[in-house]
């Protein structure tokens, strides 16, 4: 099992739904966030293209806050999730250092604090909070490894791109694009 | 014009505008720390190839100080964590991939070694000290009966507690500036070398003094060198590496990091030193204070940095 996200840039309208979604979802304190929008506007005058991108931490398959992390607080959670066990998280700095998305941030109780999919609605069957709200329905979660699942469909019919792929870090947040 | 203008939502304090999540504590710590290991290195290097009454400033008084620099090191790192009655949470695991784990245990090794090795020359400044219990009296019986191996200990670890305060910024790919193998022996250079500088202020033999004189000339000769090849690098290699350059090449960082790292912390002390050797008449105190100044600023300037390069998006 392996589980992924795509998020359709075409159809993302930048409303932050999800961004709120989350921060009610996951109690995340105020001035925080887990998930942001990004708009990237490029092109010379007047042919600009814009694309609107909700992003959030990458849960990578080769995550540099694993390695990086020295008391094993970061961790892959069974599907590949990217998790922080907040008890053994000593807040040292090191994680948030090493993510090249800067996904992650310092809870003000002193933990490391970052995006999970919603692991606790996706143990009960539902979706992610962010997934849930888009009034777009532009975001898509689901197994990988199931290809009858929503984003092994789309990854299948779109092009699609991950975020700074170079880094070596093998994203499973794709856009499409 | 082509533009590309990016507007992000995401403003996490410490985060945005730009990483700010390591601040005094860590570069306090790694200078703190490279300065014990230079320290440690030469009083056991010199324990071993048996030149002890001849380098009594670097074996048996400038490491008395050696807990001491370490003690204040454990405590910057301990005020920088967030979380912090979990810091124990270090000592349940060992994280082969993780420098943060590999230099919490290599502290754990090295500050009780540092502390024996002080105890063991308590006498060069107080000569009457005694241990009064007769357990810690046998313990510095066995110690010293056995000081070569202990110094060969304190060898290892010295060298693996210089390299780590590097491989702790290199190993981190998501920050450009940082993600350069230079780093690790140009840490431990620049360690050693405030090393040198602390033994020769503890130092009361002129013999001793211009031998770690030289040494500290040879060490900031190779510090300047492996800087040169670290920009070499940077501007060899791909963009986000240029852009990290560029902070110490017309950037923000350029003034601070030539004027105060290399000039006054390397270039002034070297010639000082060199025009010790040829007689002339320098405080020793000047050089000594200009290298400790410049190990300090070169690591400030490279967490600060560091912290600002970033990748392309």
């Amino acid at each position: 099992m392996r589980y992924a996200m795509a998020i359709d840039t075409k159809k993302c309208v930048g409303c932050s739904d999800c961004v709120v979604a989350c921060q009610t979802e996951n109690d995340v304190p105020v001035g925080y966030c887990r998930d942001w929008v990004v708009e990237v506007t490029d092109g010379t005058y007047p042919q600009l293209e814009i694309e609107i991108r909700s992003e959030r931490c990458n849960h990578c398959e080769n995550a540099p806050c694993v390695r990086s992390c020295p008391t094993g607080a970061s961790h892959y959670e069974a599907g590949g999730i990217v998790t922080v066990t907040e008890n053994k998280c000593i807040g040292c700095g090191a994680c948030i250092v090493s993510c090249p998305y800067d996904a992650r941030y310092s809870h003000p109780e002193g933990y490391v604090d970052k995006c999970t999919f919603c692991l606790h609605r996706i143990q009960k069957g539902q979706q992610p909070a962010c997934v849930e709200v888009c009034p777009t329905k532009c975001m898509y979660f689901g197994d990988l490894d199931d290809p009858n699942s929503d984003v092994s469909k789309m990854l299948k019919k779109r092009k699609f791109k991950t975020l700074i792929p170079e880094a070596g870090t093998k994203p499973h947040v794709y856009y499409l694009i | 014009m082509r533009e590309e203008v990016i507007i992000s939502g995401r403003l996490n304090p410490n985060i945005d505008p730009h990483l700010e999540i390591w601040h005094w504590h860590i570069p306090l710590y790694l200078f703190l720390g490279g300065l014990a290991a230079g320290i440690l290195f030469f009083a056991s290097l010199y324990t071993i190839l048996g030149k002890e009454n001849k380098y009594i400033g670097a074996v048996r008084r400038a490491p008395v100080i050696v807990p001491f620099v370490l003690i204040i090191g454990l405590g910057a790192l301990f005020l920088d964590l967030r979380h912090k009655l979990y810091f124990w949470q270090l000592y349940t695991t060992f994280k082969i991939q993780s420098p943060m784990s590999w230099g919490a245990w290599t502290l754990m090794a090295i500050t009780p070694l540092s502390i024996a090795w002080a105890a063991i020359h308590i006498r060069e400044f107080f000569p009457l000290w005694d241990w009064k219990w007769n357990v810690l009296r046998e313990l510095e019986k066995f110690l010293i009966k056995n000081k070569k191996y202990l110094a060969w200990i304190i060898l290892f670890f010295s060298v693996i507690l210089g390299i780590y305060t590097g491989i702790l910024f290199s190993a981190f790919n998501a920050r450009p500036l940082w993600n350069t193998s230079i780093l690790g022996p140009l840490f431990l250079t620049s360690g050693l070398s405030a090393g040198a500088a602390i033994i020769i202020l503890f130092s009361k033999r002129k013999g001793e003094r211009i031998n770690f004189a030289k040494i500290d000339i040879m060490l900031i000769g190779i510090e300047l060198f492996l800087i040169v090849h670290m920009f070499m690098g940077f501007l060899a290699s791909t963009e986000v590496q240029i852009d990290a350059a560029n902070l110490f090449l017309g950037g923000p960082y350029t003034a601070l990091f030539w004027i105060f790292v290399v000039i006054i912390g390397m270039i002034i002390p070297a010639v000082l030193e060199f025009l010790e050797l040829r007689k002339f008449h320098i405080p020793v105190l000047i050089p000594v204070v200009l290298v400790l100044f410049g190990s300090l600023m070169l690591r400030f300037i490279i967490a600060y940095a560091g912290q600002m390069s970033r990748w392309l998006y």
